[in-house]
C-alpha cells in the first residue's frame, strides 16, 4: 500500500557490484517505503538474485560503488548476520542444504538472535516449540520437518515453505523473496501467498522477485520494476506485469540498444 | 567480511589447560636402560613376574624399529633424552583424599575434573593420574560393594597380581609394535577395572591423565576386564601444560570382554597440540585394543581427538566370540600444524560378528588428518558384517584429509560396506546461516557439531555436551 508519509526503509542509490571483477549490477536505484509491496521482474541472468544477495551481504559480491541504506543506516558496513538482526530477510531462490544441523535448533538460534536485537526475551527449547508450532500453521508444514537437517532432502516446494516459516519467525522489516513461487504447486502457491499477505504489516515492506503473473494475482504489488543488464530499466504499477505477460521482454532489447546509442 | 581465511582463523583458540603446577617432583635421571627399568619396578614394589615382563619388553624394543608408514612426519625422537619416571613428592601413600596435597587437588579442580568432595558427580567415579602416578581414585568403596575393582594399575599389581599376570599383555603383546614394547618396558601408571560376573557397573568410570613435567614421557597402561554378563562404561580425558618441547606419550590400553559382556570406552583427548607454528605439543603414540573373547560380547570405542601435535592411534577390536560386536566412533579435529593418523582395525574371527565404523575428520589450518582403517574377515567368520563410514570436513584450503581403508576378506559369506565423503564448509552454507542472524563463528561451530552428531550421540550423556563445547572452544577465536 502506497502512503504519502510512510517511512523510507530501503534506499539503493547507483549501486554497482561485481563478482570476481565481473560487473553484474550497473547502477541500481530503488526506494522502498513501509507498507509497500514491490515486484522485480526481468530475464534470466539480469541480476535480480545478485541484487538480493548484495542487500543481504553475500561475501562473494563486491560493491564497487553506490550505497544501500536501511532506515537511515549504511547497510554495507554491516556483517550479514547484523543485517538480518536489524530486520532484513532474504528468502533464497535456491535454499541450501545444511546436513547435520537440526532445523529446529537452527530456527531457534535464528529467532533468538533477532529477538535479542529487539530486546525481547530469548526463547528456551520448550517456549520455542510452542511458537514454531503456531507459525507452522501459516505455511501448513508438518512438524516432522523440524526434526530434519536444515533443508536436507526437502523437495523444492518444501524448501520454499521453510523459507516462509523463517520469515514468519524472524518478523523482518524488509522481506526479499527471490522466486519463492517457483517450484510450488498450485495449492502451495496459494498457501505461501496467503502467508506473505498475512505477515505484511503497515510498517514493513516486501520485495518479490518473480517471473510469473500468477504470484502477483495473489499478492498485489504497488510497484513493478523490470531489471535488465544489472539495472532497473523501467518501473510501473501492477499493469506493467500484465503487459510483460502478454508482450514479453523483446522491448527490453530495444531499450538497451537505444540507451547504448544515446550514450 | 567472511571468507576462507577467516574461517581458518577462527579455529585457533588459546589452550586453556597450559598452566604448570608448581610442585616438588621426584624424577629419575634421563635415559633408558635395564637399570632404569629395575629402578621403576623397585619404586613400585612390583612382583618379580612384572619386572621380568618389563625386561623382556625392553629387550624386544631394542630390536624394533620406529614405524614410519603413517602419514606423519616429525623429527627423530631421542629416547635417551626422556625421563621415564616422575612423581609429585608425597610422604606416604595416601589412604584418603583429604591427605592428598591440596595443590594437586587444586590442579584437577582447575581442569574441571571432579575429584574433590564438593565437586564430585554422583554417578561418575574418577581416577586421577599426575605425571607417572595415580593420586586419587574416588568412590572406590562404593564400587567395591558391587565387587567392582577400580584403581590405579600400580595398586592392582599389588592387590590383584593373578589378574594382572593373566591378562596384562594378553591383548597387546609386548612385541606388538615399537611403542607398545616401549610402554610394556616402562609403563608407570594408569587405570585398572575389573567387573565381576553379571554386574552392571553402577557408575561411569573415568580416568584423567595430566602431564605436568615437560621432559618426562608418559606411558600409561590401562586394563579393563569385563567378566561374563557384565557391563561398564569408561571415559578417559587428558591435558598437559604448554611447553615448547615435544613430550612423548605412549599408552597401551587393553580391554577384555567375556561372554555377553559389554565395554564402552570413550576418550576425550585434549593434550597440548603445540602453537600455531607447530612448536611444542604432545607426540601421542597409542595402542588401544579390545578383545571380544566371549560370545555375544561387545566393545565400543568412541573418541574425540582434538589435541596433540601428532596422533598415532588405532583403537581396534578382535571379534573372536561368535556374534560379538565391535564399534568405533571417532571425531578427530586437527588445526594449525597438527597431524593425526588415526582409525581402527576390526578383525572378524568368529561367526556372525558385526562391526561398525563411523569416523569424522575435521582438518583446519595447515593440518593433516588421515583415517586409516582395516577390516579383516577371517575364514571362519561366516555371516560377518561390517559397515564403515568415513567423512572428512575441510576448513580453509590449506588443510589435508586422507582416507586409507584396507579390506581383507577370506570369507565369501560376509558383507562389507564402505562409504566415504569429503566436504568443505561452503561460503553459501555459512552465508545462509548468517543471513538468519547467526554469527559467523557460531555458524561454523553449528556446522562442525552437526557434522559430528552421529559420534557425539555415542558418548555417555554427561560428556556429550562437554565434547560439543570442547569443539566449539577449539573453533573460537577472532573473525578476520
Ligand atoms: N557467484 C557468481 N559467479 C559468477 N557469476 C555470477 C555469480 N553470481 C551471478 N553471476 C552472474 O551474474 C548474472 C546475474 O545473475 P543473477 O543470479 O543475479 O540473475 P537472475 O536475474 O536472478 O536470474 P534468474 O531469473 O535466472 O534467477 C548471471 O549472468 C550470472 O551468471
Ligand atoms: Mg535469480
Amino acid at each position: 500500500m502506497i502512503r504519502e508519509n510512510s517511512e523510507l526503509l530501503i534506499e539503493i542509490t547507483d549501486l554497482h557490484a561485481s563478482v570476481e571483477d565481473q560487473p553484474i549490477l550497473n547502477g541500481v536505484n530503488l526506494k522502498i517505503k513501509a507498507g509497500e509491496i514491490h515486484a522485480i521482474m526481468g530475464r534470466n541472468g539480469s541480476g535480480k538474485s545478485t541484487l538480493s544477495k548484495v542487500i543481504a551481504g553475500h561475501p562473494a559480491y563486491k560493491v564497487t560503488s553506490g550505497s544501500i541504506s536501511f532506515q537511515g543506516i549504511n547497510l554495507l558496513e554491516l556483517e550479514p548476520e547484523d543485517r538480518a538482526r536489524q530486520g532484513i530477510f532474504l528468502g533464497f531462490q535456491y535454499p541450501i542444504e545444511i546436513p547435520g544441523v537440526s532445523n529446529l535448533e537452527f530456527l531457534r538460534v535464528a529467532t533468538n538472535s533477532r529477538r535479542k536485537q529487539l530486546s525481547h526475551e530469548e526463547l528456551d527449547t520448550f517456549e520455542f516449540e510452542d511458537v514454531v508450532r503456531e507459525k507452522l500453521k501459516i505455511v501448513q508444514m508438518d512438524e516432522a520437518f523440524l526434526n530434519r537437517s536444515v533443508n536436507e532432502g526437502f523437495s523444492g516446494g518444501e524448501k520454499k515453505r521453510n523459507e516462509i516459516l523463517q520469515m514468519a519467525l524472524l518478523e523482518p522489516m524488509v522481506s526479499i523473496l527471490d522466486e519463492t513461487d517457483s517450484g510450488l504447486d498450485i495449492d502451495a502457491l496459494q498457501i505461501v501467498a496467503a502467508g506473505v499477505n498475512k505477515l505484511a504489516k503497515a510498517e514493513t515492506a516486501t520485495l518479490l522477485i518473480t517471473h510469473y503473473q500468477r504470484l502477483l494475482n495473489e499478492i498485489t504489488p504497488d510497484f513493478v520494476h523490470v531489471m535488465a543488464a544489472g539495472k532497473i530499466l523501467k518501473t510501473g504499477n501492477k499493469d506493467l506485469a500484465l503487459e510483460l505477460e502478454t508482450s514479453g521482454y523483446e522491448w527490453v532489447d530495444q531499450e538497451i540498444k537505444n540507451e547504448a546509442g544515446n550514450s | 567480511m567472511a571468507n576462507q581465511t577467516s574461517v581458518a582463523e577462527i579455529v585457533s583458540e588459546p589452550y586453556k589447560y597450559g598452566f604448570v603446577t608448581d610442585i616438588e617432583t621426584e624424577k629419575i635421571a634421563k635415559g633408558l636402560s635395564e637399570e632404569v627399568i629395575h629402578l621403576i619396578s623397585a619404586k613400585k614394589q612390583e612382583p618379580k613376574f612384572l619386572l621380568d615382563f618389563r625386561l623382556k619388553s625392553y629387550r624386544q624394543w631394542l630390536k624394533m624399529k620406529e614405524p614410519n608408514w603413517a602419514e606423519l612426519k616429525y623429527p627423530p625422537i631421542d629416547y635417551q633424552d626422556i625421563i621415564y619416571y616422575a612423581a609429585p613428592k608425597q610422604n606416604e601413600k595416601k589412604s584418603s583424599l583429604s591427605e592428598v596435597d591440596p595443590k594437586l587437588l587444586e590442579t584437577f579442580d582447575k581442569l574441571g575434573i571432579p575429584i574433590s568432595e564438593q565437586k564430585r558427580l554422583s554417578n561418575v567415579a574418577v581416577d586421577a593420574v599426575f605425571d607417572s602416578v595415580s593420586i586419587a581414585t574416588t568412590y572406590k568403596e562404593k564400587l567395591a560393594e558391587h565387587g567392582v575393582a577400580f584403581c590405579s594399575i600400580s595398586e592392582a599389581i599389588v592387590e590383584y597380581p593373578e589378574l594382572i599376570e593373566k591378562y596384562l599383555g594378553s591383548v597387546v603383546p609386548f612385541s606388538d609394535n615399537f611403542f607398545a614394547a616401549l610402554n610394556s618396558a616402562v609403563f608407570s601408571d594408569g587405570s585398572f577395572v575389573y567387573i565381576p560376573k553379571g554386574v552392571d557397573c553402577p557408575m561411569e568410570l573415568s580416568s584423567y591423565f595430566r602431564i605436568n613435567s615437560g621432559d618426562i614421557g608418559q606411558f600409561e597402561r590401562t586394563l579393563i576386564i569385563a567378566e561374563e554378563g557384565s557391563s561398564v562404561s569408561y571415559l578417559e580425558g587428558c591435558t598437559a601444560p604448554m611447553f615448547d618441547t615435544n613430550t612423548l606419550h605412549a599408552a597401551v590400553v587393553e580391554l577384555i570382554a567375556l561372554n555377553d559382556s559389554s565395554i564402552k570406552y570413550s576418550t576425550v583427548q585434549n593434550w597440548y597440540s603445540g602453537n600455531e607454528k607447530g612448536i611444542g605439543g604432545i607426540y601421542n603414540f597409542v595402542t588401544k585394543r579390545g578383545h571380544c573373547r566371549g560370545k555375544r560380547s561387545k566393545i565400543s570405542w568412541s573418541q574425540v581427538e582434538t589435541g596433540s601435535a601428532i596422533t598415532w592411534k588405532y583403537p581396534s577390536c578382535i571379534l573372536q566370540g561368535d556374534q560379538s560386536i565391535g564399534e568405533f566412533y571417532s571425531v578427530a579435529l586437527t588445526n594449525n600444524k597438527q597431524k593425526a593418523d588415526t582409525g581402527t582395525k576390526m578383525i572378524h574371527i568368529g561367526e556372525n560378528t558385526r562391526s561398525t565404523i563411523v569416523s569424522k575428520g575435521i582438518s583446519a589450518g595447515q593440518s593433516s588428518n588421515s583415517y586409516r582403517g582395516l577390516v579383516q574377515i577371517g575364514p571362519k567368520a561366516s555371516g560377518a558384517k561390517n559397515y564403515s563410514q568415513c567423512d572428512s570436513m575441510l576448513i580453509g584450503d590449506q588443510a589435508e584429509a586422507n582416507t586409507y581403508p584396507y579390506i581383507r576378506s577370506q570369507q565369501p559369506e560376509s558383507s562389507i560396506e564402505h562409504e566415504a565423503s569429503t566436504c568443505r564448509i561452503s561460503e553459501d552454507q555459512l552465508f545462509y546461516l548468517q543471513s538468519r542472524g547467526i554469527g559467523f563463528e557460531e555458524a561454523v561451530s553449528m556446522m562442525v557439531s552437526g557434522f559430528c552428531r552421529d559420534v557425539f550421540n555415542q558418548l555417555p550423556m554427561e560428556f556429550a555436551a562437554e565434547a560439543d563445547k570442547l569443539l566449539a572452544l577449539k573453533l573460537e577465536g577472532s573473525v578476520g
